[in-house]
């Protein structure tokens, strides 16, 4: 596996050079699901704080095989640490996914847009997630839960495919517990033993407590999910402009030149990847681009 | 009867309908009590009622052989179980159990398809209604066949 680079002879400041990578210490591996595993990284030579804001992502470089953009799914408040959450999927996760605790990952970043919290000060919040799609929304609950009191009511509603499927689990059981906060979690299919909810994600919308009028919503999981929340939420009546997406696109530079990500007339890197839903939902349903 | 026609009138599925059919329909009406872990109907009984969830949390599912019971779809608070009663041959095709106790409205079904027959408008009105419900879990099982969190890295 990767061993860790000569720090003494990269006097680059990562900060000023966007195209190379830093490296980052694997200091813990959890497995969330049967395929989702969850990297702990600390900075390492003189880097001793990574800052990021909730929804920006990386560009993750496992050492000879290759980089692919990753969202950071860790706590904000907590720069020291950076955590990814991926799924083995393709041939990068595939190498990370068999990384051990000591190995070293390259990272570049953070990139792209984050969810803007700031703007849902003193109204409802609402994150739907799908799948996957829970580790990119998760530094922005970090952020709402710490600053509890500036937001009306906070819910999460949270679809996947079977119950163990679901992410972060004793964290959603911490939040569930919790009298400011509305978990529901849903799964497309279980057997007899699973005594949650079963259905889309979007059936649990009608029905979740918070006013439309008022909401800010953040959504993320796979695009035909999106779509259909998006759908939902409108009819809920919450406005096209309240809501945000964030979309994923096979991002290269991350620095908006190579044009890999371009997503009509935007770049999925940088002006992205979140999106109020009114910038591109006309784009969600074009056959090409 | 009053507070079960007071139940019915405010419910979204009866939403708009004319206030002419609420006698009719509170007459094929009552209170029911499905205990956690008792069954509501199994597959291929006779379809004669359908159900407005007031409380509690059903469980639609399939049994399959070798793995047990599989659960297609949960229904809670203020949805419609059943629409077999309105489509022949009037039998479940699935079977739904209360996973925890539940409290729901029966509405004969046999009852409503004789008034249905004799009143084409209420036989039109509730059918729009349960075309609803339909299209929505139509397009709910699309999305669960398109098994979407599968392929997101």
């Amino acid at each position: 596996m990767a061993t860790a680079p000569d720090l003494q002879s990269l006097k680059v400041d990562y900060k000023r050079n966007p195209m190379l990578p830093w490296p980052f210490q694997i200091r813990r591996v959890k497995h969330e699901t049967e395929d989702t595993f969850t990297l702990e990284l600390q900075p390492q030579g003189d880097l001793e704080e990574f800052t990021f804001l909730p929804g920006q992502f990386n560009m993750v470089y496992a050492f000879g095989v290759g980089e692919i953009p990753i969202s950071i799914s860790g706590d904000p408040a907590n720069p020291r640490t950076l955590v990814h959450t991926t799924r083995a999927v393709g041939s990068v996760t595939k190498a990370m996914d068999k990384m051990r605790r000591g190995d070293i990952l390259g990272i570049r970043g953070p990139y792209g847009t984050p969810w803007p919290i700031d703007q849902a000060n003193g109204k409802d919040v609402v994150f739907v997630a799908g799948g996957i799609g829970l580790a990119p929304l998760r530094p922005a609950l970090y952020e709402v839960v710490t600053h509890r009191d500036r937001y009306g009511k906070v819910v999460l509603l949270y679809g996947t495919r079977t119950p163990t499927d679901v992410l972060f689990r004793q964290e959603l059981e911490h939040w569930r517990a919790r009298f400011d906060l509305e978990i529901y979690v849903t799964v497309d299919r279980a057997m007899s033993g699973w005594r949650g909810n079963v259905g889309v994600v979007t059936n649990l919308i009608p029905r979740a407590p918070f006013d439309p009028r008022d909401t800010m919503a953040f959504v993320c999981g796979p695009e035909v999910m999106m779509r259909f929340t998006t759908m939902e939420l409108h009819k809920r009546g919450v406005d096209n402009e309240n809501i945000f997406v964030s979309m994923e696109r096979n991002m290269k530079c991350a620095v908006g030149l190579c044009g890999h990500c371009q997503f009509g007339s935007v770049f999925v890197c940088k002006d992205g990847p979140v999106f109020q839903y009114s910038q591109i939902k006309d784009m969600l349903v074009k056959w090409e681009i | 009867m009053e507070d079960l026609k007071k139940i019915l009138t405010e419910h979204t599925f009866f939403k708009e309908l004319g206030e002419e059919y609420f006698a009719l329909i509170v007459g094929c009406a009552s209170n029911v009590r499905i205990d956690a872990g008792k069954m509501i109907h199994r597959e291929g009984e006779e379809a004669n009622h359908f159900y407005l969830i007031r409380s509690g949390k059903v469980t639609l599912q399939l049994m399959t052989p070798n793995k047990g019971p599989l659960i297609i779809e949960t229904l809670g608070e203020g949805d419609i179980l059943g629409w077999s009663w309105l489509v022949p041959p009037y039998t479940w095709h699935f079977d739904a159990k209360a996973l925890e106790l539940t409290r729901m409205i029966a509405l004969d079904g046999k009852c409503l398809r004789n008034k249905c027959e004799n009143d084409h408008n209420l036989g039109y009105e509730l059918l729009k209604r349960f075309a609803d419900i339909i299209t929505k879990r139509l397009e709910s099982t699309r999305l669960q066949l398109l098994d979407i969190y599968g392929d997101r890295s």
